[in-house]
């Protein structure tokens, strides 16, 4: 028994071990980081440093004392070059060895990346200038000898300090996975030897007996075993109201205590969790890709060697046709053309806006599945509504109470309501829960008759009380003075009208209807705002669905369509050739929501719903459903900026650094330019990306 | 045309014909997965500047258990991705991390970092 019981411990502990690991890798990343940024800007400070004394001294003659001191072809200008070439090298050596690693590294992958261009452009450069500083006489004239050992090193530090503000704005396109994380309790405070003992939440096993006092954060997912309180479940399940929960009970972890003290079993811990389950869901699609990416993949498996291709041939151009010095220029040009060739925009422009927009979404409660969602949901056309429990609350109730002269509202509901408790009709239980909620106490009935078809036929407090249809109405005849018209006005309003006799006297009539959420019909306003053609689809009759569609302002409803046909009306939509989304609310929607191009799951965190949609909306509201169109809009159109930005870049960057302004208006691009312009880009990417995280539903 | 120009010119034309035959003509020979007792077929992948190996070779239908072991401080190769089946991978450096999939169909498949600039080919035979 003893070693049984050990043998499972050991089992969970090493469950616990992995969400340890996982929360720690994570905390490991961002010091990676941290220590990167840091190594990075060193080498930033060291190489600007001796950049800037490179610089000036490699034009002398452009300032008026150094002029006198180092004229050209001095000696002591030698002595200076000579000590900057040495300088320069220690530049290589320290701020920029990464390069050069990374390059080798590459080369033998048969690769080339960022690091091959950068190690090839400043490598040449301070090759080059060696070679004129010691061997003048191999060059035909004076001119030649310049060195260019400024080029390599402040093209090293800047793209030194590129990359440190890539990493920190990099850094910043996570943080919602950091929030999310951030979410979940630190501690529990569990049973253990009939002790209360306080305990990291990593260590929390399956079974343990967990205390919850008010205002705390529930640390696991579990079930209440002692008390009851109030639990605020907003940030998983998206229910705004705090929910009661009582003993057998389920509860989430990171959710929050209300009101009483409770205990419960754990019976998730560790990555099991429903929490952990969402964080891995975010992660899994801010990894994923998005399908227009495809062409980048296509281009930059070509890039790179395409790029030295380019300056081989822009050297050998100017070499050959170029104006003199043309070793100089050939130089120039070749050098100029390997540093200003971007790979990196190109590669970051889609990853970078994705993290951001799905990232979004989730601190929005929107869990959108991966790349490919993203880009379907900004191009959808039509969207279908399911009716129950995403249009509606999906719950009836009690809607109008009408009473006929003799008879006061009070006693009608309070005598329905009594024999409603009997019932296990699903009316009935809203007609039991309005009486209820308009503070009357109902007694029990003391014969209860159902007429199937019709309704019930019962006794309460010695009195007799019919409630059903105009059937039952007319089968006991009943006068209905009237009431006939306010019930077929009630029914043309998509509610369920029940008549209520008392005594073989017409009472009244109760209404019970499945009520509109309070924001769908603004939130269906939006979606037609934004160009969408908005389908309801219901399974009840067409009276009810176009009296509802009404209210929220929905035209085009299909009605009585059987849940197996769900799925065929969405195909059907999407034979007019359309792209379709499909919104509902569980599990009864699953193949219609697998139909559509997007499948929307509305008010759940849970992993069914997740598994079986695109995007999945932790609040039942259907402004989730505008704001997930609005940020797939937004993060798609954000990549579509990175991409023509990285694109455009290259295009436009690559000739000029070739020369060709050159023939026209004589400007050639310096490699300096080219390394201010080539760090620029790629931190123009990732800050246009995280310029996303102020997206604001409009 | 004087000499040096045709020296040039003829060195330029030879190193673009190296690099077309370096990086894009020359075919890598794969690594075939081994199949472990667990039914898994396993191959431990070095991330380091590049995927080593960067061609595996594994039959279809077989379930694939790739380690990677992440060498490098580079953010570049931070994740690695395997688009056609639908899986990423977070990858700390030097810890192990396994990324299991289900090669169905035969093919080949490309796993790559998020930004494509490591790439690797997954051969299902």
């Amino acid at each position: 028994m003893k070693s049984a019981l050990e043998e499972g411990t050991t089992i969970e502990s090493v469950v616990g071990n992995k969400a340890v690991s996982r929360q720690v890798s994570t905390d490991r990343e961002a010091e990676a980081r941290e220590r990167e940024y840091r190594s990075l800007m060193r080498k930033w400070w060291f190489g600007a440093a001796v950049g800037t004394f490179t610089m000036i001294m490699s034009y002398p003659w452009l300032f008026p004392v150094l002029r006198d001191w180092f004229p050209r072809e001095s000696h002591s200008l030698w002595y200076v070059w000579a000590g900057m070439g040495i300088a320069a090298l220690a530049v290589i050596g320290y701020s920029g060895w990464h390069f050069f690693t990374g390059a080798w590294q590459a080369l033998k992958h048969r690769s080339a990346n960022m690091h091959t261009l950068i190690a090839l452009g400043t490598g040449v450069a301070w090759i080059y200038s060696t070679v004129a500083l010691l061997f003048p006489q191999i060059f035909p004239s004076g001119v030649l000898t310049d060195v260019y050992y400024d080029v390599t090193v402040v093209v090293i530090a800047l793209v030194d300090l590129g990359l440190a503000m890539e990493l920190k704005a990099k850094g910043r396109t996570s943080e919602a996975i950091k929030k999310l994380i951030g979410l979940q309790a630190k501690t529990a405070r569990v049973v253990r030897d009939g002790k209360e003992i306080d305990i990291p939440v990593e260590e929390v096993l399956v079974g343990d007996i967990v205390v919850v006092r008010p205002g705390e954060k529930i640390p696991v997912d579990g079930e209440i075993v002692e008390g009851s309180s109030a639990v605020d479940e907003s940030m998983v399940t998206g229910e705004s109201l705090p929910v009661e929960k009582k003993v057998a009970d389920e509860v989430i972890g990171a959710t929050i205590n209300k009101t009483g003290a409770f205990k419960f079993r754990a019976t998730k811990v560790g990555k099991d969790t429903a929490l952990a389950n969402i964080i891995r869901m975010v992660q899994d699609a801010q990894g994923s890709k998005v399908p227009v990416q495809r062409i980048v993949d296509v281009v930059s498996g070509y890039f790179t060697p395409s790029v030295a291709i380019l300056a081989i041939v822009g050297f050998m151009v100017w070499y050959t046709f170029g104006p003199e010095p043309r070793l100089a220029f050939a130089l120039i040009v070749a050098v100029t053309t390997l540093i200003i060739a971007c790979p990196c925009a190109l590669g970051m422009a889609t990853p970078m806006s994705l993290t951001t927009g799905v990232g979004l979404g989730a601190l929005n409660g929107i869990l959108i599945r991966g790349g490919e969602a993203l880009q379907t949901a900004q191009a959808l056309e039509t969207i279908i509504l399911d009716k129950t429990g995403t249009i509606t609350h999906g719950k009836p109730v009690l809607t109008d109470v009408v009473v006929s002269r003799e008879f006061d509202e009070g006693t009608m509901l309070r005598l329905a309501g009594g024999v409603e408790k009997s019932s296990e009709h699903p009316l009935a239980a809203a007609i039991v829960e309005g009486a209820i909620n308009r503070g009357l106490t109902l007694s029990d009935a003391e014969s209860f008759n159902a007429v199937p078809g019709h309704g019930i036929e019962s006794r309460i407090e010695g009195r007799v009380l019919l409630l059903g249809n105009l059937k039952l109405m007319h089968d006991r005849k009943i006068p209905l003075d009237g009431l006939e018209v306010t019930a077929a006005k009630l029914a043309d309003d998509g509610k369920t009208p029940m008549y209520v006799a008392i005594d073989g006297k017409p009472a009244g009539i109760v209404a019970v209807a499945d009520t509109v959420k309070d924001d769908s019909r603004q939130a269906i306003q939006s979606l037609k705002a934004m160009g969408l053609e908005v389908v309801m689809m219901t399974g009840d009759n067409e009276r009810t669905g176009k009296a509802i569609g009404r209210q929220v302002g929905i035209e085009r409803v299909l009605a009585e369509v059987l849940p197996q046909d769900k799925a065929f009306n969405v195909q059907k939509l999407q034979l007019e050739g359309k792209k379709v989304a499909m919104v509902g609310d569980g599990i009864n929607d699953a193949p219609a929501l697998a139909q559509a191009d997007v499948g929307f799951a509305i008010g759940t965190g849970t992993d069914v719903a997740i598994a079986a949609s695109d995007i999945t909306l932790i609040k039942g509201s259907l402004r989730g459903v505008v704001m997930a169109i609005q940020i797939s809009r937004a993060t798609m159109g954000n990549v579509y900026q990175n991409l023509f930005g990285a694109f455009i870049y290259n295009v436009l960057g690559l000739p000029v650094a070739l020369g060709i302004l050159y023939p026209f208006f004589g400007i050639l691009l310096s490699p300096l330019l080219a390394a201010v312009a080539m760090s620029f880009s790629s931190v123009t990417v990732i800050a246009n990306a995280n310029r996303l995280k102020r997206w604001r539903t409009s | 045309m004087t000499w040096d120009k045709i020296v040039v010119d003829i060195a330029g034309l030879g190193l673009i014909g190296f690099i077309v035959w370096f990086f894009w003509l020359v075919k890598t020979k794969g690594v075939k997965a081994v199949l472990t007792s667990a039914g898994y077929q396993e191959q431990m992948v070095l991330v380091k500047g590049g995927y080593t190996p960067d061609v595996i070779v594994v039959e279809h239908g077989k379930p694939v258990r790739l380690n990677f072991v992440r060498q490098e401080s580079v953010v570049c190769s931070e994740m690695v991705l395997f688009p056609a089946f639908n899986k990423s991978a977070r990858l700390p450096e030097g810890e192990t991390v396994p990324v299991e999939f289900m090669p169905k169909e035969p093919g080949e498949y490309e796993f790559a970092c998020q930004m494509g600039m490591f790439k690797g080919k997954l051969i299902v035979e």
